[in-house]
Order: structure tokens, then C-alpha cells, then sequence
């Protein structure tokens, strides 16, 4: 386990290097920020001040190992689509985005396993039609796309729900299902294969064959040893919704980081799209790094492997 | 050779049964691999296929209907965009640029991909150790992120999303296909032909990739449509192919402004998204188990 551990905290140290070496390089292909910086009628000597003052003016290894050390107090450098710093903007919006994340999380948790029980226990039924329609299109379509249908029927065509922002409990239902869509289809398939596969094993027939009610043999019986796949997937199924809420921010103007980072793409802003980028970035990995380390605790082919 | 299952040459004669044939025409996916090759007849042929500029519109002719509803006409069998361009012809080389870039990032990116597990696996060691510890980094980047960073320092452009797929992909593919020369290294026909004397690039093209060829088929024909999604998200965040270039992405970023009066415009692209990824996905799930049923458990 140590061994694992230690490998495990390696790769993620090295990846989290790697980004912002990635970051930092292309910050200078990007241009010299003194340019949007400062207006056209600077002099010689504010372009001088300003490249000592942001550490310009040293060497590329230098300015690097500043940039790192910076990073590590949490300084992240100015926005200057926002003119402040870029954490303060961060720190701002990073509740609407877990708050989304949570909401969407529970929402693929709930929608997936629910179906997908359902949909085992009457196989070939109505329930189960839906649910398989639901999985192919959460595999099949985009995120972006569905938000934009969500948007069209509940939104403008009937007025339900609001198409954008955050106001009260109702804006976070679009969002939350555009969002948690695709991982819901992912715990529907887990769950329902997982789910017939203990309904076809020995004890559950024993159960049945003893006289247990058949709505003990499901929810007493079957179910808990069901679980284990489902929940392990919902875990894995994290890291992938960095992504997700890159989209669905931008597609419902949510007010946090993935919207965030979609503006600084089109400001260019670049400080600000390096700063969301490595917050995004440490808590993929922080995710993918914690799950793993329980699922090695749970499997031992994993860490032995 | 009924009980040569290592080589899986038991498929290929069970194939050629009468029953085992009529079983495996009857479960062949007709309507995936039909709209297959209509997305794929239609992105190649778009130029003869429709008359309309995909880039240039008539600004008379904006927002169209599409034909089927009152107003369309069948010269705009699906309407046109808010600068009045074709959406039929845009959609058309839309699929020319996703079918492009998917098959690109699988040749490139997929064949690099399994060059390195077929060496990772066959020769181990510190070669084997130094190529999955990068592999392990690349499955651990969120390369979306990475993907903004590069276009907004680069520029959108075509051969940044190609480095941008390539880099996902090839990691997905030396995985798996190590994984499988892991498994076949250890069987006795590949010692035999050790003995036998056969080199080792013999042994490897010979022996070893017909053992691994079906598993790339089915790991390629299975992430063409996580390829297809993940450049058109891009495409739709601003960060794929630059317009005017049609992209499936952009084209249902464009229609969002006019969702609510002309919903045409957004649609019927993302339908297209949506018909072109499922057939795939319906399509290499059979495959997978046609070909490899023991892939089930791990995609």
C-alpha cells in the first residue's frame, strides 16, 4: 500500500509540475502582457518598470520559478479583463460551482441508480425502456447540446424554468440535469448490469426459493451487494466532471469558474484562464488521487497491479 | 481446430458454419452502419451534395424554416442560419471536418498509441516502467484545461485540436493494447516461436499484433465517438476550429442567440451529433462482442 501510495502521489506531483510548466510556457507565447497592460502611449521607461516589477526582465527559469513560488502563496497574478487580482475573482465564484457540482452529483447518483434498479427488477418493462433510451442518449449526445433542448422546451417554449443565472432552487434544476446527464447514463448501465447479475446469483434464488417476499429478496438481499460497482464508478466519474461543468456553465451563464474560464478564452484574458485552469487542475487531480486511494484500499489487484 | 482458443483462430472457423453464420448476420447493427456510411457519403460528397456556400449566406434568405415546416422550400432542406447560410450544406462539411479529424487522431494518435504498448508490453522493464509512468500522466491531465490554454496562447487553429486529440488518445490505446501483449507474452506459440527462431520483429508483427488487432478495433471504433463529442465541445467553447470553417460544435453555438424564434438552427446539428455518435456507439458494441467479448468488463 505505501509502495502504491507513494507512486500514486508521484504522478500527481509530476502531472501538477507539468501543468504549470505547460501554463507558464504558453503565458510567454502568448505575448508579452505588458501590451494589454499598458495603454499605447506608455513610455520606454513604463514598459521597463513594469517588466521588473512583473520579473521580466530575468531569466526564463527565474521567471518560472517566481511564477511556481507565487502559485504556492496563492498568488495568482491580475486579471485585467476584471482588474483585480485573480484570486479574489476565484474565490468569488467557486461556490457556485461546487454548489452545482454537489447538485449534479446527486442528481446522476440518484437518477442512475434509481433506474437502473427499477429497471433490472421489471427487465424488459416499460421503466427500463426509458432508462436505456436515457443511458444511449447521455452517452450519444453532447453535453451543450442537451442544456440547449433543456433550455428550448422547459425554458422558452413552456416558461417552467428560468434558462439561465442563479436565483432560487428552480434555476438549478436545468443545469443540474444537463450536467449530471451524462454521468447519470454511465451509474444507469453499472447499476442495472450489477444490479441483474446478483439477481441471477445462488442466494438470491435460495431467498426466493424459501419464501422470502419478493420486495425483501430486492431491497434486503440483492441490492447492498449490488452496490459496490455503482458507487465505485460514481467516484471515478469525478474527475470527468471538470469538463462538464466547463459546458454547462457556459451554456447557462452560471455565474462560476467554468463560465469563468469560457470569458478569459474569449478576452484573452490570460492570467485569469491560468488561474481557473490550475484550480480545475488540483481538484481533478485531488479527486483522482483520493478515489483511487480507496479504491485500492477496497481492491488489491489495484495497488498490487 | 476446436480447442486452439489462444489464437483465436476458433472464431474465425466457428465463423464459417452455416448456424454460426445466420446467427452473426442476424445480429449485425443494419440501421448503425447504414447512417454510418450515410454521415460518411455525405461528408465526403459535400461539395455535389449541395449547391450552398457552407461560409458565404444570402443575407435575403435568413432563418429559413426547414422544408417540412410552413415557409421552408426544398431548396434549404433544412433551413438556413441567421446569415442565411445553407444549414444542410453546413452540417455536410461540418461532418467532412469531424469525420477528418477523427480519422486523423485515430491513425496518428492511435497508431502511436499502440506502436508504444505493443514496446511497452513486449519488452517491460525500465522502457515499460518510463512509458506507463507518461501514460499515467496523461491520463491524469483534465485536457480540456490544457486544451484552452493552448488555444488561447497558439490561436485556434486545425493542428492545435489535432495535437490537442492526439494527446488524449494515444494514451487510451498503448494501455489497453499492453495490457493484451501482457497477456499473449506468456503463451506458449509466441515461446515456440521464440524457439523456432523467429526475431523479434518477426514475433511482434507476426505473432503478437494479429493476437491484439481485434482489441485496437474495438477501442478505436469505440473512442471515435468520444472523439467526435470532445472536438465538438471545443468547437462549442470557442476553442476548435476557427469559423467560418463549419463545425458541428459552432454550428449549434451559432443557433443558441436564436433558440427561441428559429430553433432550427441548433437542433438539427446537434441532432446530427447525436445520430452520428450513437450509430457509432451501437455499432462498436457489437463489435466488441463479435470480436473481443472479453473487453465487456473493461470499457
Amino acid at each position: 500500500m505505501t509502495r502504491f501510495l507513494i507512486r500514486r502521489i508521484a504522478v500527481t506531483l509530476v502531472t501538477l509540475l507539468l501543468v504549470s510548466i505547460v501554463v507558464f510556457l504558453m503565458a510567454r507565447v502568448a505575448g508579452d502582457p505588458r501590451s494589454l497592460l499598458l495603454d499605447p502611449w506608455a513610455t520606454e521607461e513604463d514598459w521597463d518598470n513594469l517588466g521588473k516589477e512583473l520579473g521580466l526582465d530575468k531569466a526564463v527559469h527565474h521567471q518560472y520559478w517566481l511564477f511556481l513560488t507565487g502559485l504556492l502563496r496563492g498568488d495568482m497574478g491580475d486579471s485585467f479583463s476584471e482588474r483585480r487580482p485573480v484570486r479574489d475573482v476565484i474565490i468569488e465564484r467557486l461556490p457556485a460551482t461546487l454548489q452545482l457540482g454537489l447538485s449534479a452529483f446527486a442528481f446522476s447518483l440518484v437518477g442512475g441508480m434509481s433506474l437502473g434498479i427499477l429497471g433490472a427488477v421489471r427487465r424488459g418493462g416499460g421503466l427500463d425502456l426509458v432508462g436505456k433510451v436515457i443511458a444511449l442518449i447521455g452517452q450519444s449526445a453532447p453535453t451543450f447540446w442537451i442544456g440547449i433542448m433543456l433550455i428550448f422546451f422547459f425554458a422558452v417554449r413552456f416558461e417552467w424554468l428560468p434558462y439561465a443565472g442563479r436565483e432560487d432552487w428552480k434555476s438549478f434544476i436545468l443545469p443540474s440535469v444537463t450536467f449530471g446527464w451524462a454521468v447519470m447514463a454511465a451509474n444507469l448501465r453499472i447499476m442495472r448490469s450489477a444490479m441483474l447479475d446478483e439477481l441471477d446469483s445462488e442466494y438470491v434464488k435460495f431467498a426466493k426459493a424459501k419464501g422470502v417476499p419478493g420486495r425483501d429478496v430486492v431491497w434486503k438481499h440483492t441490492l447492498p451487494n449490488a452496490l459496490i460497482p455503482p458507487l465505485t464508478m460514481a467516484g471515478l466519474t469525478l474527475g470527468s466532471m471538470v469538463t462538464g461543468s466547463l459546458i454547462t456553465e457556459t451554456v447557462f451563464a452560471w455565474p462560476g469558474l467554468g463560465n469563468l474560464a469560457w470569458r478569459a478564452v474569449r478576452h484573452a484574458d490570460y492570467a485569469l484562464l491560468q488561474g481557473v485552469v490550475i484550480i480545475f487542475t488540483m481538484a481533478y487531480l485531488a479527486a483522482a488521487l483520493l478515489v483511487d486511494v480507496l479504491y485500492a484500499r477496497i481492491d488489491p489487484r489495484i495497488r498490487l497491479g | 481446430m476446436p480447442d486452439d482458443t489462444r489464437t483465436g483462430l476458433t472464431l474465425r472457423t466457428a465463423r464459417l458454419q452455416p448456424a454460426a453464420l445466420l446467427r452473426f448476420a442476424r445480429r449485425v447493427p443494419i440501421v448503425p452502419i447504414l447512417v454510418l456510411a450515410l454521415v460518411i457519403a455525405d461528408g465526403v460528397l459535400a461539395p455535389w451534395l449541395s449547391s450552398h456556400n457552407p461560409r458565404v449566406g444570402e443575407l435575403t434568405q435568413r432563418l429559413l424554416p426547414p422544408m417540412w415546416m410552413e415557409g421552408g422550400s426544398s431548396e434549404h432542406i433544412f433551413g438556413t442560419d441567421q446569415q442565411g447560410r445553407d444549414i444542410f450544406a453546413r452540417i455536410s462539411y461540418g461532418a467532412r471536418v469531424s469525420l477528418l479529424v477523427a480519422a486523423v487522431v485515430l491513425v496518428v494518435g492511435g497508431g502511436v498509441g499502440t506502436l508504444l504498448g505493443l514496446v511497452s508490453g513486449w519488452y517491460g522493464g525500465l522502457l515499460d516502467e518510463l512509458i506507463m509512468r507518461v501514460v499515467d500522466i496523461f491520463m491524469a491531465l483534465p485536457l480540456i484545461l490544457v486544451a484552452l490554454v493552448l488555444v488561447v496562447a497558439l490561436g485556434p487553429s486545425f493542428s492545435v485540436l489535432l495535437l490537442i486529440m492526439g494527446l488524449w488518445i494515444w494514451v487510451r490505446f498503448a494501455r489497453m493494447v499492453r495490457g493484451e501483449v501482457l497477456k499473449l507474452k506468456e503463451m506458449d506459440y509466441i515461446a515456440l516461436a521464440q524457439v523456432a527462431g523467429a526475431s523479434t520483429p518477426r514475433i511482434l508483427v507476426r505473432h503478437l499484433w494479429p493476437g491484439v488487432r481485434n482489441t485496437v478495433t474495438v477501442v478505436a471504433t469505440l473512442q471515435v465517438g468520444l472523439v467526435i463529442i470532445l472536438e465538438a465541445s471545443l468547437s462549442f467553447l470557442g476553442a476548435g476550429i476557427p469559423p467560418p470553417e463549419p463545425a458541428w460544435g459552432s454550428l449549434v453555438a451559432e443557433g443558441r442567440d436564436v433558440l427561441a424564434g428559429a430553433w432550427w438552427v441548433s437542433t438539427i446539428p446537434g441532432l446530427a451529433i447525436l445520430v452520428t455518435v450513437l450509430s457509432l456507439n451501437l455499432f462498436g458494441d457489437w463489435l466488441r462482442d463479435t470480436l473481443d467479448p472479453k473487453l465487456r468488463q473493461q470499457l
